[in-house]
């Protein structure tokens, strides 16, 4: 709870203008249930118009940290500023710039998307007309038209995400919270979210987003935090920590399965800058060969058709939950999801059984 | 902490703005209130309480102990006894629901949402009372549609009449506040469904509801005595049938609904405010 390095620049941030400044300010953010230390001493900013990534486990502290900002929590000490407002002292206020959007849907289940969308516009103090006109559009926007006199309950699970966005949408809150938003999401629908959230960012929207998918940040955020057991471990630029942690891996599953060895030769005599060591998988008849960029991707993949090598597969893979952890910490997080991190899945639905 | 200060980012100057008007909040209510209405239409089957438990409890007891509670050929004085009782018992009743609803309510995502918009947390509450004041006067309508059909007659005046119901009204809205408290302090719906009963059933049968209570032994009569829905159905069944004190035992009820709502709204809010 130091002031830590940087006090200078700290208060130098205070004379700026709110353009192009933070709208999210936490400073030494702490909330303990009893003998758990939910979040300790969390540090961190979100520039204005971005996304900033939180990412981390389960029970790393992500979902107290969003219920402190959403004003549902109150914090044991620290400080936390959101568009200008202080979440402890100006809660009221507060409230009517923000959204949030949980892991699970809140919305009323037993309501069609159209009568919670309407009932939202009512109670951001729309007129009737209005809150008729915004839930309209909303619908229209989040592809949800057809469905709007169907209640919520027999939504899929990507139609109620998103309606649940369209009620975080609807009073366009400067500072959006996005606490695991596609956690129990197809791939299909997930990337709908995405679609959408990369599209609230164009239009001007802040967004504090957590994950436990370093894919999912690397597709949204602009700058990551990852956090382990309420603290922070980590944080810069998505591309820094990548840089950190090693990009992602590309598979390669030449057409003729004794041509490991010439593949792996090929691209080590390639000297291309920067890229990993290629390490033929005889087991699996695939080379490895960590990458950084698309660029790398592109050249590999040119190398090999000029030499002649055919190719049956080809793919690349994100670094999972673990292998970020075990990059920047070295050792492993605290309750990272087995092998997959989409194992969560499977919580996710127990939970919501 | 003086490091802290001086990191502490700038806030907007000035208190909390944004406090809501008694209009907003009207409007607010209103909506949540909507909310709830529209809950009901998407599962008709939570209106059964309030549609069929006054039928089946009148003819039930009109017919099963009628006849033993007043003597053969006296049901129509039982009628008489016993429709004003069962007002007072409806309130409670429906009152009871509230708990779990709150409860299951809680469970669901959709309060958070509630909780970070810009609107007093009290109107959810004062919402979902709105909607449970009218599912009881439905089930007062049917019970006492159903009380006309076994010979019930009116013996006050109109507004002697008109006074029984909304005193039954209002002392079942005071009483949702003492449910919701249990709605949000227990941690399931059947736990909360439970404790009501655990409430609900000496209450009920402990009062002069179905029964005169001069028969009963006289520490039970202590009880009957101060137990407020005694004095409600004393009460109705005075407006009613038009003879009998109505002062004292009207007073004794509003005291208890003022002194309930007093008691239990203020730490149900609080508990809604703070719950996590």
């Amino acid at each position: 709870m130091s002031a830590g390095p940087g006090t200078v620049g700290d208060m130098t941030r205070q004379t700026k203008t709110p353009r192009g400044g933070n709208a999210v300010e936490v400073r030494g953010l702490v909330k303990h249930f009893g003998d758990v230390k939910a979040v300790d001493g969390v540090d961190l900013d979100v520039r204005e118009g971005t996304v900033l990534g939180v990412l981390g486990p389960n029970g790393a502290g992500k979902t107290t940290l969003v219920r402190c900002l959403s004003t549902l929590l109150v914090p044991d000490a620290g400080s936390a500023v959101v568009a200008g407002y202080d979440v402890v002292r100006q809660p009221r206020a507060l409230r009517r710039t923000i959204g949030l959007t949980g892991q699970y849907a809140s919305v009323d289940e037993k309501l069609s998307g159209y009568e919670n969308l309407y009932m939202i516009g009512r109670l951001l103090d729309l007129s009737r007309k209005d809150a008729r006109r915004r839930a309209d559009e909303m619908l229209e926007r989040f592809s949800l038209t057809e469905a709007a006199k169907r209640p919520a309950a027999k939504y899929s699970g990507g139609m109620r995400r998103r309606l649940d966005l369209a009620a975080s949408m609807i009073g366009q809150p400067s500072v959006l919270y996005l606490d695991e938003p596609t956690t129990g999401l197809d791939p299909r629908t997930r990337n709908e979210v995405w679609d959408e959230v990369q599209r609230m960012v164009r239009e001007g929207a802040t967004v504090l987003l957590t994950t436990q998918y370093m894919e999912e940040a690397e597709q949204l955020a602009s700058e990551l935090t990852v956090i382990d057991r309420g603290r922070v471990i980590a944080e810069g630029l998505v591309d820094e920590l990548k840089a950190k942690v090693g990009g992602r891996t590309l598979q390669i599953r030449p057409a003729d399965p004794t041509a490991l060895d010439a593949v792996a030769a090929a691209l080590a005599g390639a000297g291309l800058d920067g890229l990993g060591g290629a390490t033929p998988d005889p087991a699996d008849g695939v080379v490895n060969v960590p990458i950084i960029s698309d660029e790398q991707l592109t050249a590999v993949i040119g190398l090999l058709g000029a030499r002649g090598i055919a190719l049956a597969g080809i793919s690349t893979h994100l670094p999972s939950l673990d292998e970020v952890f075990l990059a920047l910490t070295g050792q492993k997080s605290s309750e990272a999801p087995a092998d997959d991190a989409r194992e969560s899945d499977q919580q996710y639905a127990e939970v919501s059984a | 902490m003086s490091a802290a200060t001086l990191t502490a980012p700038a806030t907007k100057p000035g208190a909390d703005e944004g406090r809501i008007g008694l209009r907003a909040n009207l409007r607010h209510i209103g909506a949540l209130a909507r909310r709830n209405a529209l809950q009901i239409k998407q599962d008709p089957e939570s209106m059964f309480d309030a549609l069929l438990m006054p039928i089946i409890f009148i003819l039930l007891f009109v017919y099963v102990f009628g006849g033993a509670i007043a003597g053969k050929g006296h049901q129509q004085e039982y009628v008489q006894h016993l429709v004003p009782g069962m007002m007072a018992m409806m309130g409670m009743n429906i009152a009871m629901a509230v708990g779990s609803g709150v409860n299951e309510d809680f469970r669901k995502g959709v309060m958070d949402r509630f909780r970070t918009m810009p609107i007093a947390r009290s109107s959810v509450l004062i919402a979902k009372i709105v909607v449970e004041i009218g599912r009881m006067l439905i089930a007062t309508t049917i019970l006492l549609a159903m009380g006309f059909l076994l010979g019930l007659e009116i013996r006050g005046s109109a507004l002697e009449f008109v006074a029984a119901i909304l005193l039954s009204t209002a002392f079942g809205a005071a009483l949702m506040w003492i449910f919701i408290l249990l709605g949000l302090s227990l941690r399931t719906p059947q736990a909360v469904q439970g404790m009501a009963m655990l409430v609900l059933m000496p209450l009920q049968f402990g009062s002069s509801i179905f029964t005169p209570t001069d028969n009963m032994p006289g520490w039970l009569q202590g009880f009957t005595d101060i137990n407020p829905l005694s004095q409600l159905a004393d009460a109705a069944r005075a407006l009613i049938n038009g003879h009998g004190a109505v002062a004292h035992p009207t007073l004794i009820t509003l005291g208890w609904a003022v002194a309930i709502t007093a008691v239990t709204m203020p730490l149900a809010v609080r508990k809604f405010r703070s719950k996590t």
